[in-house]
């Protein structure tokens, strides 16, 4: 092919991931240890997450519950029984080298889920999730892998549940795997089974492919062929959603750029270097991986076929948007804000409870998420102080401060300064002035300005706009404008 | 008189404490709880069972320097029950062998019938109790381990059903066969000991009875069980099924023992009829494609990171655990693992590790079919006497034959008593009867209807 007609190829992008997700548990998969960050390295430990010899694993119901909990979310099928197979593989921070993990009975088979893309709505099938136990980690002192004097391990991580979600290949683009990334931890979070602040919490390898554009239908199925004979590079070292599109979106360029060169691209493994931007050809002396998977005796298979029925999960974001929408009269973009994560919505239904919904929605969806947006932060970064912002609304609600002061003065302030509403309010005088003081400042405005008063006589509108705007003025902003406008025509009318 | 070992052979005997045929690889009493039903008694355990502050080395060079931080629930069970531990005893490296020839720490003597083996892998702990040291010992059972040994030294050894005791601790060579078991002079004692250490166990999932439906068992079967109290019981109408296929092609002299054995089963009021279980033909190969795979991976984690003598860091870390093993591991072991993996490897997998899954299931449903029509199962314990020291190492197959009759038990997660049966020309004889699963009961009766 010349590099003329493989410039003139419509490529179309194909991309699949595994997706591995710590799960929230008080205690390790097969022992009791805390699963609870430690600083002492090796300080979380015992015989069964050290690998001595002799200690045996015992399966910690716990993780199995939070994964089927994932299941139902995703809406996959539960087995009658759930096993677990060892994968043996040499690597000094495993510590029995080899992994505990399941193969042909995994706790989640055949899920979906949906998300939307740039207003358009997506689902990605899930073809299986299952438990497994996370190694130890590695630490290189004095360089990295290849130039470490030495390398330490520490077993605090080894034996923290882990699910590995793998995903069938139906990524179109490195956008849509951030936009399933995001969709993909807000559920975990609404199941409370994840926490994304954890470090490590969230690893992606992703595979990605270049086909002919030709090859994907028009409801984008591509046929197993035209996937085989393509080359696909695997990345891994990912570590968040805007990492997997930018990954991604580099590696679609380099596999794109090669095909159109004329070059292949090689079937191999890719490390993700977040620091340069770049994904790189991992130095692998290894051929295809056997990982010689066999059953694993000493955990006897678990039934887990009434699990689905026996555990409750919490209303997930679809349905809760829909709830909103119903119960408050919420529009679609105000109810997709307030749904984005479950702590946004928890504290939207307190606010809309204490007070009105609709001003709940505003200042919630617009005012709150708007400010944090606009300073690169989330609810979580001032989950201790929702409690403020309900006494900002509660301000507002019984009329103590106007709506834009409200929101530039004492939000901004608060978020920017750390102040208490209260605190603010009183700084800057910004309670709304008492009904005398307004009056006094209409009487004044009225006799320092009498040409103005003249004009309005004279059937002039904008005299009262001046007005009114001499009265805001001399009370600093904080009398309500209807009331003066009100209070101004009384006052002129008896003039 | 004082400890015959080699200087520098790596045993923690003390001179004074009698070991004429090298029963002990380490020697530190601990002393039980101060009662308990085996109040007083002292117990060898082998080396293969974690002891708190005392070395477990398995027999192996690789972990001859390895102290375990924890006690084996069994060990745990038996300081509650009072007894004192002595010591630990010598074994095949990692429980593979049948002689006991294989340990890092070189042979252990068989007392019974000196210049022969003790039988193994058991080896230590059937010849301590054979030669008076102790009044009794824990071996371990992965395909015969302790009734091969108990046989050859002229002891009594149950191998338990799996399950019923737990294995917490115990190093594993091939976990889905193994089970912890009694050896002791005689049918009572044994059973004694299995009560102090079987029942179920948090820290092993397998003796965990409430998630296995295959069983119908209300509750742990050694719960409101005393094995003891079954010694002694009388046989009066046991049905004795006598396995043919395992008598067949077995040395003359150990099939005369096993017919006069029988006789006196029925002396003692037990009819005896043949059964043939077409399955155990291809036991052997099952159980061994089956524990080499699941040594492969048992045995990986001695990499020379944490255990066994560092690799060094030229290279990379593949080279180094490469090193660690090839320097810490006898040939053996490697021979075990090599094969495992091979066995375990893509392309392979379906062809000897699936097949012999299937040939374990196929003998499982023989054994079931065989309980239909008999209390218990017999057969000669060992095919042969005891070989010479020395005679059977070079031939690995040769010995991989002799487990012939007690493999089968494992590989249905059957348990086994072996009971002496008299002495050949070449030494003790041993008769092996196998019931359903969780019968030891019936076990100890018959057994004790022997003595």
């Amino acid at each position: 092919m010349t590099a003329q007609t493989a410039q003139a190829r419509d490529l179309a992008t194909v991309i699949g991931l595994e997706v591995h997700v710590q799960l929230e548990t008080d205690t390790k998969i097969f022992c009791g240890c805390s699963t609870e960050p430690a600083d002492e390295p090796n300080s979380r430990t015992c015989p069964v997450c050290l690998g001595l010899p002799g200690a045996l694993p015992v399966l910690n119901e716990a993780a199995v519950e939070a994964a089927v909990k994932v299941g139902k979310a995703i809406d996959a099928d539960i087995p009658v029984e759930t096993r677990f197979h060892r994968k043996n593989y040499y690597y000094p921070d495993l510590p029995k080298d080899f992994q505990i993990t399941q193969y042909d009975a995994p706790i989640c088979q055949d899920g979906r889920l949906e998300f939307s893309v740039e207003g358009e709505d997506r689902a990605v099938a899930i073809r299986r999730a299952h438990l497994e136990e996370d190694p130890g980690s590695l630490q290189h002192v004095g360089g990295d892998i290849d130039t470490a004097d030495y390398t330490l391990v520490d077993y605090n991580r080894a034996g923290t549940p882990l699910m590995e979600i793998v995903t069938e290949p139906d990524f179109r683009s490195p956008g849509e795997v951030r936009a399933f990334l995001a969709k993909l931890e807000e559920v975990l979070e609404y199941l409370g089974v994840f926490d994304a602040t954890r470090d490590g919490s969230l690893r992606v390898d992703a595979n990605l492919s270049m086909v002919d554009a030709d090859a994907v239908a028009d409801d984008g199925a591509i046929d197993g062929s035209t996937l085989e004979s393509a080359n696909r590079t695997e990345v891994k070292n990912i570590s968040s959603h805007k990492g997997a599109e930018q990954a991604l979106a580099y590696e679609q360029s380099r596999q794109k750029n090669a095909i159109q060169r004329g070059a292949d691209v090689a079937q191999e493994t890719r490390h993700w270097d977040e620091s340069k931007g770049v994904t790189l050809s991992m130095r692998t002396k290894e051929e295809e991986k056997d990982y010689r998977y066999f059953r694993e005796a000493d955990l006897p298979p678990l039934r887990v076929a009434d699990w689905k029925k026996r555990i409750a999960i919490p209303e997930l974001p679809a349905a809760r948007r829909e709830r909103f929408r119903e119960a408050y009269g919420l529009s679609r973009e105000a109810a997709d804000k307030l749904t984005s994560t479950k702590q946004v919505a928890d504290f939207f239904e307190e606010v809309a409870e204490a007070f009105d919904p609709g001003l709940a929605a505003t200042w919630v969806a617009d005012e709150l998420l708007g400010e944090l947006n606009y300073r690169d932060m989330h609810v979580t970064d001032v989950e201790g102080r929702l409690d403020e912002v309900t006494r900002l609304v509660e301000l507002v609600a019984t009329d103590e401060i106007t709506a834009k002061n409200a929101h530039e003065t004492v939000l901004r302030g608060m978020l920017d300064g750390g102040e208490d509403p209260d605190t603010i309010v009183e700084r800057e005088g910004l309670g709304k002035t008492g009904d005398d003081e307004v009056a006094d400042a209409v009487r004044d405005a009225i006799e320092a300005n009498p040409d103005a008063v003249a004009d309005f006589h004279a059937g002039e509108d904008g005299a009262l706009n001046f007005l009114v705007g001499q009265v805001m003025q001399s009370t600093g902003g904080s009398a309500d404008p209807g009331t003066v406008n009100e209070l101004l025509r009384e006052a002129l009318a008896g003039d | 008189m004082a400890a015959e070992n080699p200087p520098g052979d790596g045993r923690l005997v003390p001179d004074d404490f009698d070991d004429d045929h090298a029963a002990f690889l380490t020697v530190q009493r601990v002393a039980g709880a101060d009662d308990g039903p085996l109040d007083g008694a002292t117990v060898a355990v082998k080396d293969n069972i974690s002891t708190a502050d005392i070395r477990t080395t398995c027999g192996s060079a690789m972990l001859a320097d390895y102290v375990p931080p924890y006690d084996a629930t069994v060990v745990e069970r038996l300081k509650t029950a009072g007894a004192t531990v002595v010591g630990k005893t010598n074994m095949d490296e990692f429980g593979m062998g049948t002689t006991t020839e294989t340990s890092a720490f070189g042979p252990t003597d068989n007392p019974t019938a000196p210049g022969r083996v003790p039988g193994g892998s058991s080896g230590g702990s059937a010849a301590a109790v054979a030669a008076g040291q102790v009044d009794y010992a824990l071996g371990s059972d992965t395909g015969g381990s302790i009734r091969c040994p108990a046989a050859f030294c002229g002891v009594v050894g149950i191998k338990p059903t799996y399950g019923l005791v737990s294995r917490y601790g115990l190093v594993a060579y091939a976990n889905s066969l193994e089970q912890i078991g009694p050896i002791a002079r005689d049918v009572a004692g044994a059973a004694a000991l299995l009560d102090a250490i079987a029942g179920p166990d948090e820290h092993d999932a397998t003796t965990r009875h409430d998630t296995r439906e295959d069983l119908d068992v209300d509750g742990h079967p050694a719960d409101a069980t005393s094995y003891a109290d079954a010694a002694g019981g009388g046989i009066d109408g046991l049905s004795v099924g006598v396995v043919t296929d395992l008598v067949e092609g077995a040395d003359e002299a150990v099939v005369e023992r096993f017919e006069a054995a029988l006789d006196d089963l029925r002396a003692a009021g037990a009819t005896v009829h043949e059964v043939s279980l077409p399955s155990v033909e291809t036991a052997v190969q099952a159980y061994y494609v089956i524990a080499m795979s699941e040594a492969s991976s048992n045995l990986a984690r001695f990499d020379g990171v944490r255990y066994g003598q560092s690799g060094g860091y030229d290279g990379d870390w593949n080279e180094s655990f490469a090193t660690a093993r090839e320097a810490g591991f006898g040939e053996e072991v490697k021979r075990r693992v090599l094969l495992g993996t091979y066995a375990l490897s893509a392309g392979y997998h379906d062809k000897y590790y699936r097949q012999a899954q299937d040939a374990r299931a196929w003998l499982k449903q023989d054994f079931d079919e065989a309980f239909e029509t008999a209390d218990v199962l017999a057969s000669p314990t060992m095919p042969v006497p005891p070989f010479e020291l020395g005679e059977s190492l070079d031939d690995p197959l040769r010995m991989y034959l002799a487990d012939a009759n007690t493999v089968p038990v494992n590989l249905a997660n059957l348990p086994a008593i072996s009971v002496p049966a008299g002495e050949t020309d070449r030494g003790p004889a041993a008769l092996q009867l196998i019931g359903p699963a969780f019968g030891e009961e019936r076990l100890v009766r018959a057994g004790s209807a022997l003595e």
